[in-house]
């Protein structure tokens, strides 16, 4: 198998020539980009709305050890039974187990990163369970048999002709291309899956500790229906999600909203505080909610890229990423994509296997100034490249930079790059564009600049 | 006052019409030019490619340099941030942290220094073409330059500005341009398509690495409009 | 040591290192923090409404009617049994779901259909052969056009999202401003002892996921029609 670095070239490649799916990202992206600016313009004041969003996380997660132990007392009196897992795998260990002890054979879901990243469909099929996703986009690419492209839209490269064609083969139907009448059918396959399933699995996209909640954010549904149907819920959610006060969600609901659709508010933002409780007249018997771990306490450790935790998975810096517009979500080869997958995978993954997510960056800064939150994207790419030279230099690369400063401190020996410059662009012409090229990465797409015929110091000289 | 010049290395080889235009401008408003000819670089390919301890040895010279200068003025958004912004952070926990903090303070982008230091913006400049604006990304968010470029163009007589569809990269982003050349070059294709969608005959930017990189993709692809640095319209008569 | 120590160990390691507070790694632009609790103040910051009610129930039918809800009024009691019997007659009701409630009571009785009552446990497949579910709410939020239901105040978890019609029943004065008076609400109304189920309802179901073209009735209702007394 080829390494993370080659896939995401090879990828990149054949994505960036692909002029179609080019065309699909930027029109679906700029519906979305002019419903965000509506939002965010609705704002009586955007910019404080957003300091203040950021300044509630770095609360949150400056102090994670109190609040997760409040919002699990709170969970626990009201009869949630919570686990803690250290690693992706522990929280296989735990949901397997839970659905052993139930006797479970089908598991519907609604969507979670979360389990995206502890690959937990693929476990669960493994051991025969019949694993559903509920959300219309997880659908879709559950039934392509790939991960979510987006972690917002995920199936947002596909077109209404592939989803037909995906269904009509999938489901055996002869539907037409209308979004509607796609939507329907699954809408039916689903109705029948909830009221069999016999446990209902969901992500969450915030935590209250002050009153122990979990906030699942959504328009279709799906989650509502997973936490209302099935006899036993599992939640499974990352450590970084609790916020402090319930009071926070008043911002935090519309703040994600406006950065992850664009709308003002999704339509369904539901508060779970425990499983069915006396006198209630439906619900889930048992909650149980998994605090994932898997390696987050790693970036909490690097105060200088610990904002990064302060993420709430709106997908707003993929979406202004020129990177992600260009070589689309799956050729990152990540669960979280975009500018936010290319500064934490290194920290969750390794970083000499997933630098190449940082330096595939322009730097533009785009991520920066989207954020809701306020992370520094943009220069957590920098100091991820910073951080892997460190631990292991390129020695071409090093050498390279040596040289450089040896001549460029050297002014006698600087004088004679537009020397040297005008004589090799005399003989360019014979290799260039062509594989001898020294420059063939710069050339085989892009003209060359000319040595001037005077530069700017000789002109300077000349003019004494 | 005196005016310290930082020029970079692609505007001295490649672009000197940038920096000579710069010149002309500062003088003609009655300035006295200071120009370290020994300096070349600030350091930002290494820095930006992780190679710091390469960066700082590179930024030394300038930090020294530039130490008593009353102002530094650059012809590039993305070179001001390297010593506005970076210069900072790479000498964080050094000896030098202070000194780059002092330079930081009197570095000035120079659309920025014309505008908010020293408070003009008609520079009596004559350019009769239509013309779009390509905001550098540094210049753009890291300097926070969005007005400025524009109170100056909006002074030139003869000229009339086509705003692009998007706030976007051009692709160019120093060594990423040749390490993923593929990225880059469709993130320029973007761009020169919506620069081509305003009929400016001139895409001008205060950033000339930008501009290499557009200039590149455009001659290639047979594209008919120019590029040209914001001093170079800015000292048109 | 059990998983949970080990985790709040590596947390209370990690952070004995204070990080820069947000803003600060910006070179420009960057506000002051805000004191206290950031978000109790996010009035300020939100989307305006109006302080009067007038205002307030504009905004409210405003914002409801572009989610594609139905916004209808009725005078008294007797005018809301009407409007839900003309509801029933237009979209050929043959059974509902409801909740023992003060307005759900006589409105429901008044339609002389066969009625599915959530309260105390119920069939579920019973429920999905419902034409429409017609519960109550704990508050209308006139800056989002959003219902807000708990399982006590509309009839469970379910019934608010199964059947492809809901129709909320509220009054006048049910009506609040925005997102901080909704959580006020909450906390003065429930205070220490929470519903398992908060839920702002804001349109009716709906998805973007096919080419972000807008699809109403995804998994939960198609329709969402909101009745004030």
């Amino acid at each position: 198998m080829s390494s993370a670095v080659d896939q995401f070239k090879e990828q990149a490649e054949i994505l960036t020539h692909d002029l179609r799916h080019r065309a699909i990202i930027q029109t679906a992206l700029g519906k979305y980009e002019v419903v965000r600016d509506k939002s965010r313009g609705a704002f009586l004041d955007y910019a404080a709305a957003r300091q203040a969003a950021a300044e509630t996380k770095w609360e949150a997660v400056n102090h994670l050890d109190t609040h997760l132990e409040e919002l699990v007392s709170k969970l626990e009196a009201r009869g949630t039974k919570v686990h803690w897992a250290g690693t992706g795998e522990q929280a296989r260990g735990i949901i397997s187990g839970i659905l052993r002890d139930k006797k479970a054979r089908s598991i519907i879901k609604s969507k979670a990163m979360t389990s995206e990243e502890i690959h937990l469909n693929h476990a669960l099929e493994q051991e025969g369970y019949e694993v559903v996703e509920s959300d219309l986009g997880e659908y879709i690419v559950q039934l392509k048999h790939e991960p979510p492209y987006h972690i917002v839209f995920p199936a947002m490269h596909l077109t209404r002709g592939d989803i037909r064609d995906l269904f009509n083969r999938e489901l055996s139907i002869n539907s037409s291309d209308s979004p509607e009448e796609l939507t329907m059918v699954a809408r039916r396959v689903m109705r029948q899956k909830y009221l069999s399933a016999d446990v209902g699995f969901t992500g969450g996209n915030f935590a209250v500790a002050e009153t122990g909640m979990i906030s699942i954010t959504e328009n279709e549904g799906n989650a509502r229906l997973t936490a209302a149907l099935p006899k036993t819920m599992v939640t499974l959610l990352g450590i970084e999600k609790v916020l402090p006060r319930l009071d926070d969600l008043a911002l935090f609901l519309p703040m994600l909203a406006t950065s992850g659709t664009g709308q003002a508010l999704t339509c369904y933002n539901t508060m779970y505080g425990g499983p069915r409780q006396p006198g209630e007249s439906d619900g889930p018997e048992e909650w149980h909610v998994i605090l994932l771990d898997n390696r987050r306490t790693e970036l909490l450790a690097d105060p200088e890229q610990r904002d990064s935790l302060h993420c709430i998975r709106c997908g707003a810096c993929l979406n202004v990423c020129p990177i992600f517009r260009n070589v689309g979500g799956h050729t990152y080869g990540t669960t979280y994509s975009g500018p936010v997958g290319a500064v934490i995978t290194p920290h969750l993954r390794g970083l000499q296997e997933w630098k190449h997510l940082s330096n595939a960056s322009s730097l533009c800064g785009a991520c920066t100034e989207t954020c809701p939150v306020k992370i520094d994207l943009a220069h957590h790419l920098l100091q991820n490249r910073r951080n892997s030279v460190r631990q292991k230099a390129s020695t071409p690369w090093k050498l390279g930079f040596r040289a450089m400063n040896f001549v460029f401190n050297r002014p006698s020996l600087y004088a004679l790059i537009p020397k040297f410059g005008r004589l090799g662009q005399m003989l360019h012409p014979l290799v260039k564009g062509t594989r001898l090229d020294p420059a063939y990465a710069w050339t085989k797409t892009r003209e060359t600049p000319q040595i001037a015929p005077q530069t700017f110091k000789e002109w300077w000289k000349e003019r004494g | 006052m005196t005016v310290t010049l930082f020029i970079p290395c692609f505007v001295d080889l490649l672009y000197p019409k940038a920096g000579i235009s710069l010149v002309r401008v500062l003088e003609q408003l009655g300035h006295r030019i200071d120009f370290p000819a020994e300096l070349n670089c600030c350091g930002q390919p290494s820095f930006n490619s992780g190679y710091w301890e390469e960066a700082r040895v590179a930024a030394e010279p300038v930090l020294q340099r530039l130490k008593n200068a009353e102002a530094v003025v650059i012809p590039s958004g993305s070179c001001g941030a390297m010593l506005k912004v970076f210069y900072p952070q790479l000498f964080a926990g050094t000896p030098q942290e202070d000194q780059a903090r002092a330079l930081s303070a009197k570095c000035w982008e120079f659309s920025d220094f014309l505008v908010t230091k020293l408070g003009v913006t008609d520079l009596g400049a004559h350019f009769p073409h239509r013309v779009t604006f390509h905001d550098g990304c540094h210049g753009l968010r890291e300097l926070g330059l969005k007005k400025g470029p524009r109170a100056l163009l909006s002074k030139v007589r003869g000229l009339e500005l086509v705003e692009l569809k998007e706030e976007v990269c051009c692709g160019f982003g120093g060594t990423f341009a040749s390490k993923f050349p593929m990225i880059s070059t469709a993130m320029g294709e973007v761009k020169c398509a919506q620069a081509a969608e305003t009929g400016a005959e001139y895409i001008v930017s205060n950033d000339s690495s930008c501009l290499m990189h557009i200039q590149g993709l455009a001659d290639k692809q047979g594209r008919k409009f120019k590029t040209i640095h914001l001093a170079e319209v800015l000292a048109s008569r | 040591m059990t998983e949970r120590e080990k985790i709040l160990g590596r947390i209370r390691e990690a952070l004995q290192v204070e990080a820069p507070r947000p803003g600060q790694h910006q070179s420009h632009g960057s506000l002051r923090p805000a004191a206290g609790a950031p978000a109790a103040q996010a009035r300020a910051w939100l989307p305006p409404v109006g302080e009067s009610a007038a205002d307030q129930l504009t905004a409210f039918r405003t914002n409801a009617m572009n989610l594609k809800a139905a916004v209808h009024e009725a005078a008294n009691l007797d005018a809301l049994a009407g409007l839900l019997r003309a509801l029933a007659a237009e979209e050929g009701w043959k059974k509902i779901a409801t909740h023992q409630g003060c307005l759900t009571g006589d409105a429901c009785g008044a339609l002389g259909l066969p009625v599915l009552q959530t309260d105390g446990g119920y069939d579920v497949h019973s429920m999905e052969q419902c034409d429409a579910a017609i519960t109550e709410c704990d508050a209308l939020v006139a800056q989002t056009g959003s219902v807000l239901v708990t399982n006590r105040s509309a009839g469970g978890r379910a019934l608010s999202v199964l059947p492809p019609h809901h129709v909320v029943l509220a009054r006048r004065e049910q009506l609040l401003r925005d997102l901080p008076a909704a959580f006020q609400l909450l906390r003065q109304k429930y205070g220490a002892n929470y519903p398992s189920m908060i839920s702002f309802i804001t349109g009716p179901s709906r998805t973007g996921d096919i080419e972000r073209i807008l699809v109403l009735g995804a998994h939960g209702p198609k329709k969402l029609t909101i009745c004030l007394v």
